[in-house]
């Protein structure tokens, strides 16, 4: 584990305030998430389940003939379908479109890929204005910061530092009721939209028979975004890929519930290609940039492909125990929680934080919240192996591969194994009372150990051992 | 340039070559349950309600107009292209703009009215939703930028939920540039998990079946 990871994780355990708003906003989602699957409210909701994994497995395992087909029909209707193999392919078309229509301003609704690719730094760098315009990415935007969870970027803060923020940053008088703040954002952003000249989204889920954009929201912003602007261009990684609008079924039903507990979000927008003739307003122009980024490495990869069939929904995060505690901005990259887990090293590769596949109790609730059915507990065994393999061929992790081999040793053989419980009995430390040890002695603590035991407390040990009993019986 | 690289990528991935097909993903999976027009209209109501949308039943076409001119007080309002509002006599109502088919008009009326007031295709009676597709008869900006959104459904277009919708407009694209579905008036929890109505798009809608 990183130095750096190890830190954040600390400073977010060590902040209580923190703590009760990480716990309780992902308390109130799961809560929202449990009452809309009962069976009464989704009759079916395993049975989607099956048939969604089934419906993105067939997707992803055939994407080249699903991306041509979606680029086919895109342009049909008058769009265009452009791919890029990385961040830099991204800025660089957005960049050279708004030079040539003379764009100054940009206005933007959620999306996690163009936050994988840092679209907002790379445009200002460049001095285009990209203003994001979902309330919660707002505010992160305004604190320059990542968001905290998928589907609720703002979810660490609390209205005392919204407040604090827009005073700050729109020079408004402070104002801590929340309501208010969120029409103080309205009127700020409603001018955006107004005047914008490029809105650019996200995706939910790209249609490949329909050529299709859709997004869901609950605000209103997304379709502003899309529509307002005389240009829009929407950005998706191309695992976002399914085969027909009659799947949406499916998948706007399993959406909407394991993100917000909600049967339809507020809004969900079809969109495909410009407006034509005769439609009295929207687009005039339509990009598809489709992003690699890192994706048809994990494609390659028959054991861990179904890395990519996630929609996003942030039930994993609300349900992991690990992200409760030690929160979003832990997290290494922009994608947190189990999910986050597991495509960081995959896209990054496994020594951007080692520590990462490792920060999970593999309890396996992600697993059974996944609407996709993605086995996260399982990818992230095989990336601990990965990790360990790495080690293995940078010759580091000596001492850990020795200590394994004496353990695996001991246990195969009964005396030796007795000899070592009776030493470490002897030697292990006892709490007044017979109660739990919660600190240890150094002289059986060393460093390896140490930042284990940092975390636990130990049993304190019985006064005759389970052969010792069974002897005596 | 990029479109061939990725998508070689793609390919070697999967190991799969160029133009090979594709045997049919798995089949559609759409249930339309049995339910009658009075059960049908009744959940749509009580989803919509639940919202904290509002909801009437107009009996005839002048019910429905003097609902909305209610609605109104007199507030200024943008009325759709949709032939249901003419019919209705609801484009006739003081302060009611409609019959603009010009972008740049009918983005500043709707920055400053009170109303926005439409048709919609369909309505979904399980979730509560209004389904609307861009048409010369339906601009997006109407049932967008307007604090408060009045639509009118004909009875005949509540469908029992998404998958009837999807059943019976399996392609949408064929048909218009943007369907959007509405369930409720705009909302947000972003910050504290505190429920504002009203973000961006209407914080109040009213819908009438008729």
């Amino acid at each position: 584990m990183s130095a750096l990871f190890d830190d954040k994780i600390h400073t977010t355990l060590a902040d209580s305030k923190l703590q009760l708003a990480i716990y309780t906003a992902t308390g109130r989602l799961i809560e929202k998430r449990r009452k809309a699957i009962t069976p009464e409210g989704c009759p079916d909701y395993q049975e989607l389940r099956t048939h969604a994994n089934a419906v993105k497995r067939h997707t992803i395992d055939h994407l080249d003939y699903y991306l041509e087909e979606f680029a086919r029909n895109v342009e049909a209707h008058g769009g265009k379908v452009v791919f890029c193999k990385d961040a830099q392919e991204v800025a660089d078309f957005v960049l050279e479109l708004a030079k040539e229509r003379g764009a100054e301003l940009i206005v933007k609704s959620k999306s996690m890929t163009t936050e994988e690719v840092d679209l907002n730094e790379r445009l200002e760098h460049h001095h285009l204005e990209s203003v994001e315009t979902d309330l919660g990415e707002y505010l992160i935007q305004l604190a320059h910061e990542r968001p905290y969870h998928i589907v609720a970027p703002a979810l660490h803060k609390t209205r005392e530092q919204v407040a604090d923020l827009l005073t700050e940053r729109l020079g408004v008088a402070r104002e801590t009721v929340i309501e208010k703040q969120t029409m103080i954002a309205r009127a700020v952003l409603r001018e955006k939209f107004l005047s914008a000249d490029i809105g650019i989204s996200g995706a939910n889920f790209l249609v490949a028979d329909s050529g299709a954009v859709v997004l869901v929201e609950n605000e209103g912003n997304a379709r502003l975004t899309t529509s307002a602007p005389k240009i829009h261009i929407a950005v998706a990684g191309i695992e976002k890929m399914i085969p027909r609008a009659q799947d949406l079924g499916v998948f706007l039903k399993l959406l909407g519930r394991s993100a917000t507990g909600q049967p339809l979000t507020v809004y969900a927008s079809f969109l495909s290609g410009p407006r034509r003739a005769g439609e009295i307003d929207g687009p005039d122009e339509f990009y598809v940039v489709l992003l690699d980024n890192g994706r048809t490495k994990v494609l390659a990869d028959r054991e861990k492909r179904e890395s990519l069939y996630c929609i996003r929904c942030g039930a994993c995060l609300n349900h992991c125990p690990v992200y409760r505690k030690i929160g979003g901005h832990s997290f290494p990259w922009v994608y947190s929680g189990p999910i986050g887990a597991i495509l960081t090293p995959q896209f990054l590769g496994i020594n951007h934080e080692p520590g990462l596949p490792f920060a999970s109790s593999l309890c396996g609730a992600c697993a059974e919240v996944c609407p996709v059915k993605i086995d996260i507990p399982k990818i992230l065994l095989e990336l601990r192996s990965e990790v360990k393999q790495a080690d293995q061929r940078q010759g580091t992790g000596r001492l850990e591969r020795m200590a394994f081999r004496v353990w695996a040793w001991v246990m195969r053989h009964p005396h030796i194994y007795e000899l070592a419980g009776m030493a470490a009995a002897s030697l292990a430390p006892t709490a007044d009372g017979g109660g739990w040890v919660r600190s240890v002695s150094s002289a059986i603590n060393p460093a390896p150990v140490r930042a284990w035991l940092s975390q636990r407390d130990l049993p304190p040990s019985p006064p005759k051992s389970f052969r010792q009993m069974w002897r005596e019986r | 340039m990029s479109r061939d690289h990725v998508l070689h990528k793609v390919r070697t991935a999967l190991g799969r070559s160029a133009g090979q097909p594709v045997e049919g993903p798995p089949p559609a999976r759409l249930t339309v349950p049995e339910a009658g027009i009075e059960a049908r209209i009744e959940s749509f109501r009580a989803r919509i309600e639940a919202l904290a949308g509002k909801t009437h039943r107009a009996e005839s076409m002048e019910d429905a107009r003097s609902y909305v001119a209610d609605v109104l007080l007199g507030r200024s309002a943008v009325a759709s292209n949709a032939p249901i509002l003419r019919q209705c006599g609801i484009t006739r109502i003081a302060g009611v703009e409609s019959g603009i088919t010009d972008r740049v008009r009918l983005r500043e009326l709707c920055s400053t009215a009170a109303c926005g007031i439409t048709g919609a295709d369909y309505a979904l009676a399980d979730t509560g939703t209004l389904v609307m597709l861009a048409s010369p008869q339906e601009g997006r900006m109407i049932s967008l930028l307007p604090p408060t959104h009045i639509a009118i459904v004909e009875r005949a277009r509540l469908l029992t939920g998404l998958d009837e919708l999807l059943s019976i407009l399996p392609r949408p694209a064929e048909q218009t540039s943007s369907m959007v579905l509405i369930t409720g008036p705009s909302r947000t929890a972003d910050i504290e998990q505190i429920l504002v109505r009203g973000v961006h798009g209407p914080g109040e809608i009213h819908v009438l079946v008729v």
